[in-house]
């Protein structure tokens, strides 16, 4: 008996222990994080509830992190770069505070649900520079990433007549809002300016993550007789995908397509049908968010930091294009591709950006 | 008579000891947890001392970590209160999670809509957060007290519900279409200057305040009133408290719409305090379901409840730190912070150890 009464307090002192030694250490480490800061530029970046392992843009934005500090020598932390996970939407304020709070010289909010966190934070803390991706915040210490996704919605919108048999298309978007909105108009006028006699079905799903309604959506638009979908809906299109690749499966002479958003959707396309092998993904329409942040960063780091200013990520950088997997896609929509490429670059085509800029060009 | 005053020192002896117990049982585990969370630090190769010190660095580091974990306190004294009350009348509230969201949007809208002096708004506010949060728990009290229907599954089906019920609302009544709907006028609102300047501009803010009152007004009703005493003897057993002539059924459905209410202010706490606004949720805030493991923890007693949900808000908060601080990866984090509630939640084991270590003191 005693001998277990002696051990429980043995494991009382050692508990004790542990959380007494760590306040100890406390002042000790912090103290230290204070002297031997600011020789290196730091950048810090608060994902959201994605994480950095999201396979989207914040797993983009944190590959443009690492390529940053890879080509200034830093080490991931607090004294080179490093990001901050949130876990919910209360957390966003905290962690942006965080990391103003170890001095970071550039923090970045990934995605525009950090829009309005930041905005306040910034206005309380006017010495740090901070980024958003997505969305405009209007402070004088922040810089707004945006892209020009109608470009690159214009560009597989060109490959999607290009491919199309039955001359019906359609789109899926996801909430329907300004955002999604660029997406749908860059869509219409690419698929119309190649071929004015195809039809494009735009449908929005409500949400960003349900998959189900995403295939219910697809499902009734390729027994439509559409036969290529581009999804700018997030979780949603894995139902888009989900509904192609049954089709193909039940019949593999089925000539129906997905055209995938934000990165390389050619894996979500895999499909067996019998024993062979097929893809359903035609192509992706690839943002570069990992582009946009090192470009940043790079600036901001030469004291070019362009705060209060909108800074869109196109074309010219790179930062929008078609993705590198190109199986599926005809020589012809290829050659098309890079014809309307220039002719965007040039500024000899405006791409439009919303509905009424869409009508405006009167397809 | 000597007998019986022997009989009776024994018994307030035996009282003595439980009570002392009960309140090591809670201590117990918590140290166990962070035992074992320091284990599994060792073991996948990061430090737990300097871990553990990030996590209190980030509890109560500085003013502005402080301010912040009080706000994250708020919410759950709030959440376990409501699970509490309902446990003490012998009913399972899972639905605080539901409750918590309707009364979150009811307190928003209120904020919102009217345009009243602060001494008016806020209060209007504060308790139409409540009443949405009450009335939202009066179903499933009323199905149980009317047709018996488990009031667990209920509350678990009127989560999801209120889930999509308030999506639906934000999307298309409170906002054209918009993600979350606007700030809600100041009058209406929990900030306070007063504990921004004290905390270096955290989002504390006066529902700390109404918390600790609920807190009380929680021990008042139940210890201190014939009504309290009607709750506590129906959760003890239905049939005598019949047979004393008190209506069960009323109590069941009284003992929801509070426990409801306590509910709907943890949601108005984070509509009017935290954020300003109400959001679209892609899930569940989380708040809720950890109100029921701070009840159990606290032993379903209002102190307990206090204590344990400055634990639980401490954790979560302080995890927030070890990232960036300590270099522990977020998984692991989540790991040990789950260890820690699992060891909490296990009490029964540690009432069985610790009762092998005194079995002779007390039998």
């Amino acid at each position: 008996m005693k001998k277990r009464k002696f051990g429980l307090a043995l494991s009382l002192v050692l508990a004790a222990g542990t959380i007494l030694g760590a306040c100890g250490n406390d002042e000790e480490s912090a103290s230290k994080g204070g002297e031997s800061k600011k020789d290196n530029f730091t950048v810090g970046m608060v994902t959201d509830i994605g994480g950095v392992d999201d396979k989207s843009f914040n797993q983009s934005a944190w590959e443009g992190l690492q390529e940053f500090g890879k080509e200034n020598g830093l080490q991931k932390g607090k004294e080179g770069f490093d990001y901050v996970q949130s876990k919910s939407d209360a957390d966003y304020t905290t962690n942006l505070n965080t990391l103003v709070r170890n001095d970071f010289d550039l923090i970045y909010g990934i995605g525009y649900l950090l829009a309005e966190p930041m905005a306040k934070v910034a206005d309380q803390r006017k010495d740090s520079n901070f980024a958003i991706v997505d969305s405009v915040v209007e402070k004088p210490n922040v810089a707004s990433i945006t892209f020009t996704e109608e470009q690159g919605s214009f560009l597989v919108g060109v490959i999607a007549a290009k491919t199309t048999k039955t001359n019906k298309i359609g789109f899926v978007g996801g909430v329907d809002g300004s955002l999604i909105n660029k997406f749908e108009a860059g869509f219409i006028a690419g698929v119309k300016s190649v071929n004015p006699k195809a039809d494009v079905k735009v449908q929005y799903a409500g949400s960003f993550g349900a998959a189900d309604k995403g295939q219910a959506i697809a499902s009734s638009m390729y027994s439509s007789g559409i036969d290529v979908i581009y999804h700018a809906s997030g979780g949603t299109g894995n139902g888009v995908f989900a509904a192609a690749k049954e089709l193909k499966k039940k019949d593999p002479n089925n000539n129906i397509w997905v055209i995938g958003v934000d990165r390389d959707q050619f894996e979500e396309g895999k499909v067996k049908a019998g024993d062979k092998e097929y893809n359903v993904t035609l192509t992706s329409m690839v943002k570069r968010v990992d582009i946009a942040v090192k470009d940043l960063a790079d600036k901001s780091k030469n004291g070019e930091f362009p705060g209060g200013k909108v800074i869109e990520y196109g074309l010219d950088q790179n930062a929008v294009a078609i993705a590198d997997h190109k199986e599926n896609v005809s020589e012809a929509a290829l050659k098309a591709t890079e014809e309307w490429t220039e002719k965007i670059k040039s500024g000899e085509v405006k791409v439009p950006k919303t509905r009424d800029e869409l009508k405006a060009m009167k397809f | 008579m000597s007998n019986k005053l022997k009989q009776y020192g024994q018994r307030s002896i035996k009282y003595l000891i439980t009570s002392a117990r009960n309140m090591l049982i809670p201590i117990f585990s918590v140290i166990l947890g962070l035992l074992a969370g320091a284990g599994i630090m060792l073991v996948s190769g990061y430090d737990p001392i300097s871990g553990y010190s990030a996590m209190l660095n980030g509890i109560f580091g500085d003013e502005y970590y402080l301010g912040e974990t009080v706000r994250q306190i708020t919410p759950y004294i709030l959440a376990g209160l409501a699970v509490a009350f309902a446990f003490r009348t012998g009913l399972f509230n899972i639905g605080v999670e539901g409750q918590l969201i309707v009364g979150w949007l009811a307190a928003v809208w209120v904020g919102i809509e009217f345009d009243l002096p602060k001494f008016i708004h806020l209060p209007l506010a504060v308790l139409s957060g409540a009443a949405a949060g009450a009335l939202w728990a009066f179903i499933p009290g009323l199905l149980k007290a009317r047709f018996r229907v488990h009031e667990v599954i209920v509350t678990i089906m009127l989560n999801y519900t209120a889930l999509h019920i308030t999506n639906y609302l934000i999307l298309n009544v409170l906002s054209d279409k918009q993600d979350k709907t606007e700030n809600i006028a100041e009058s209406a609102s929990l900030r306070s200057v007063l504990f921004e300047n004290w905390t270096d501009l955290s989002r504390m803010h006066w529902g700390i305040i109404i918390a600790l009152a609920c807190a009380i007004i929680m021990w008042f009703i139940l210890e201190k009133t014939t009504t309290g005493f009607e709750l506590k003897a129906v959760g003890f057993n239905h049939h005598a408290s019949q047979y004393a002539g008190m209506s069960v059924n009323k109590n069941i459905v009284l003992s929801m719409v509070i426990s409801g209410a306590f509910a709907g202010l943890a949601g108005a706490m984070e509509g009017l305090g935290t954020f300003g606004y109400a959001a679209i949720k892609g899930g569940f805030t989380g708040v809720g379901f950890d109100g029921i493991a701070v009840a159990l923890l606290g032993g379903n007693a209002a102190i307990g409840i206090v204590l344990a949900a400055a634990l639980f808000g401490g954790l979560k908060s302080g995890a927030l730190n070890m990232p960036l601080e300590a270099g522990v990866p977020n998984e692991i984090v989540d790991i040990v912070i789950a260890l820690i509630i699992f060891f909490v939640a296990s009490s029964y084991f540690i009432r069985w150890i610790l009762s092998r270590f005194s079995k002779k003191g007390v039998k």
